[in-house]
C-alpha cells in the first residue's frame, strides 16, 4: 500500500505499521519526527503546524512514486500532522516495508528528505517567552 | 478571466486573508498574478519572487494560466 496524508489526530504508529505490513516484507523502517524542546538555542512549549492540504497531500503521493521507481518499494506510509502539537507529539511518522532492508532504509531517507524540502506545510514555534513566529527554509524551486 | 491566489502561513498573516480572486487578461500569467498581489497592502513584507504552485504543481513565473486555475503562493516550507 501506498498512502499519504494530513491527518489532525494524534498518529497511531501500530496501525501504519500494520497497514503497510505484508508476508512478504522482511524489513519495516520507520522514522517519527517529533516536537523538540528547543529551537537555535530558544525554549520551545509547542508548534503550530498548517498546510496547504491538497497540495501537501499530492506532492507526499508524488515523493512516494519517486520512491517506488527508485528503490522498488511497492508499501510506504506518510502521515504528518496538522494542528497545535506539543513537545514531545509526533508531526509526522513514514512506514516503509520492504522484502529486504536496504530498500527500505534508502527509501526512508528519501521520503523523509524530500518532504522537509517539498511538502506545503509550514510550523510557527510557541516560544516559553510568549512569542510565536513562523520558521522554515526555501522550498526547492522547480526543476 | 479570473484566478484564485491562495496565500498560507506567514503570507496570508501579512495579507490578512487567504484568499484573493484575481481579474487576468487573456493569456495572463503567473508573473501576471504576481504584479496584482504585490500592489496590495502588506504585500510588502512577501519576497519579490516567492515560490507559486498552479493547481497544487510547483510553476514557474511564466506559466500561462486558465479561467478557474488556482495559483497558491508558496512560503518556505517547513514540514518534518
Amino acid at each position: 500500500m501506498m498512502r499519504a496524508s494530513i491527518v489532525r489526530q494524534k498518529i497511531v504508529l501500530d496501525d501504519l505499521i500494520g497497514q503497510a505490513a505484508s508476508p512478504a516484507f522482511g524489513a519495516t523502517a520507520i522514522f517519527i519526527g517529533t516536537v523538540r524542546d528547543q529551537n537555535e538555542g530558544r525554549s520551545v512549549d509547542g508548534i503550530d503546524y498548517s498546510a496547504y492540504e491538497e497540495m501537501a497531500e499530492l506532492e507526499m503521493s508524488r515523493i512516494l512514486e519517486e520512491a517506488r521507481n527508485r528503490y522498488s518499494i511497492e508499501s510506504a506510509i506518510v502521515e504528518h500532522r496538522v494542528g497545535e502539537l506539543a513537545v514531545g507529539d509526533a508531526s509526522i511518522a513514514i512506514v516503509v516495508a520492504h522484502p529486504h532492508r536496504g530498500a527500505a532504509l534508502d527509501a526512508l531517507r528519501y521520503i523523509i528528505d524530500e518532504t522537509k524540502a517539498r511538502a506545503t506545510i509550514w510550523k510557527r514555534e510557541h516560544y516559553s517567552d510568549g512569542t510565536r513566529e513562523w520558521v522554515g527554509s526555501p522550498a526547492d524551486r522547480p526543476r | 478571466m479570473t484566478v484564485t491566489v491562495r496565500l498560507f502561513a506567514s503570507y496570508a498573516e501579512s495579507l490578512g486573508r487567504s484568499s484573493i480572486d484575481v481579474e487576468l487578461h487573456e493569456g495572463g500569467t503567473v508573473d501576471d498574478v504576481l504584479r496584482s498581489v504585490a500592489a496590495l497592502p502588506g504585500a510588502e513584507r512577501l519576497p519579490p519572487l516567492p515560490l507559486v504552485a498552479v493547481n497544487c504543481a510547483y510553476a514557474r513565473s511564466g506559466t500561462r494560466l486558465v479561467d478557474g486555475d488556482e495559483v497558491a503562493l508558496i512560503p518556505p516550507v517547513a514540514g518534518g
